[in-house]
């Protein structure tokens, strides 16, 4: 990070530290801390380990803003958040302390439902009444996307819910993972195929 | 497109905290560092996505370090009150005492200039339309301090192992 004309003189500087981890994990706690107290920590996240990879969450003061697979590039998708939602993006685990602990007992069999307030700002128009309709298929169960289509009254956008079930930005918990082919085949899904057949299976088994 | 703030903590907090330090020494430094990353979050939505980063943070630095030098001085107990030799405390974040000996010895104006020159990078220009005064006011100012620091804080190279 030293840029200077005389090098001879940075060193002079050895003795400070350039990286001092102890004290930035001190800083960024209370750097979070303050930024919560003055309402300007606009989106908290956290990463959580689980059966089907490192899950990225997202959270503004709403609820859970975004769910993403280690497959979609954490970063990217934080860098998106920044553009759609706010810049203004820390690690901040505390926020998600519920919405973690409730994901663990769904991969624990613990939990077949989802309790949690929710933050639908990045999913609009058809693709969110779609998505509304998800949270009534019930755990263990399937539909088509063809199904998913006619009970959110379009019976004709297929593909769209396709598209729907692809951009969900809160996977798990809004189950697209539930919707499948007419054929019985899993089809897509954000988190790759074999996470999508290793949720079905799973919840199948409880 | 604006990086996540967090990025922004993590590339650039450790050189932030390394001015506040040089600057007000080991007691004032992360109360500054603190006081300069709040602010900055609050004011990253509007910041232009094409701007220094780096010359933002230690602008802002350099703004909150007054604040905290002021209120220091209106503490009943000043610093120079402290012993000599600061206590022990095991940590292993403290850094040498001796180089903040010999930096809080500088006039501050000399202090800022060789922190922001050697440790932030910014160049003399800068640093004059932050502290005031003409660039080559702030260039005499960082060699001057360096100077006396060669003086005043002797260990230097030597026992960094690079030149012998």
């Amino acid at each position: 990070m030293t840029t200077a004309s005389d090098p001879q003189a940075g060193r002079l500087f050895a003795a400070l530290p350039t990286q001092d981890p102890p004290a930035m994990a001190r800083l960024h706690e209370r750097l979070v801390d303050q930024a919560q107290r003055e309402g300007v920590l606009d989106v908290a996240y956290r990463t959580l380990d689980t059966p089907v990879g490192r899950l990225l969450l997202a959270s503004t003061v709403q609820g859970l803003v975004k769910v993403a697979f280690a497959v979609q590039d954490h970063n990217a998708v934080l860098r998106r958040l920044a553009d759609d939602v706010s810049p203004r993006i820390l690690e901040a685990p505390a926020r998600l302390d519920e919405a973690s602990r409730q994901l663990e007992e769904y991969f624990a069999g613990r939990r077949t439902r989802f309790d949690l307030p929710l933050d639908w700002r990045l999913s609009k128009g058809f693709r969110r009444e779609v998505l509304t309709h998800l949270r009534e298929i019930g755990y263990g169960h399937t539909e088509s996307y063809a199904e998913v289509a006619a009970a959110a009254g379009s019976p004709r956008a297929v593909r769209a819910v396709g598209t729907a079930c692809a951009t969900n930005p809160l996977p798990l918990v809004v189950p697209c993972h539930r919707v499948v082919r007419s054929d019985g085949s899993a089809g897509g899904y954000a988190g790759g195929p074999d996470a999508k057949l290793r949720l079905l299976a799973m919840e199948r088994a409880a | 497109m604006r990086r996540p703030f967090e990025q922004i903590v993590a590339e650039y907090g450790p050189m932030v905290l390394r001015v506040c330090r040089a600057v007000l020494g080991p007691q004032d430094a992360e109360d500054a560092w603190s006081e300069t990353f709040v602010s900055a979050l609050k004011a990253y939505p509007d910041l232009p996505p094409d701007a220094n980063v780096e010359a933002w943070l230690v602008t802002i630095a350099h703004r909150k370090s007054v604040d905290v030098t002021r209120a220091a001085a209106r503490r009943p107990t000043p610093v120079e009150t402290l012993p000599e030799r600061p206590g022990v405390t095991g940590r292993p974040e403290d850094w040498d005492g001796d180089l903040w000996r010999a930096l809080k010895a500088l006039p501050a104006r000399q202090r800022q200039a060789v922190a922001y020159h050697y440790l932030a990078g910014l160049p003399y220009k800068e640093i004059a339309a932050l502290c005031g005064g003409s660039t080559d006011a702030a260039r005499r100012a960082a060699a001057d301090g360096i100077k006396t620091l060669r003086g005043t804080y002797p260990r230097l190279t030597d026992q960094s192992g690079v030149t012998r």
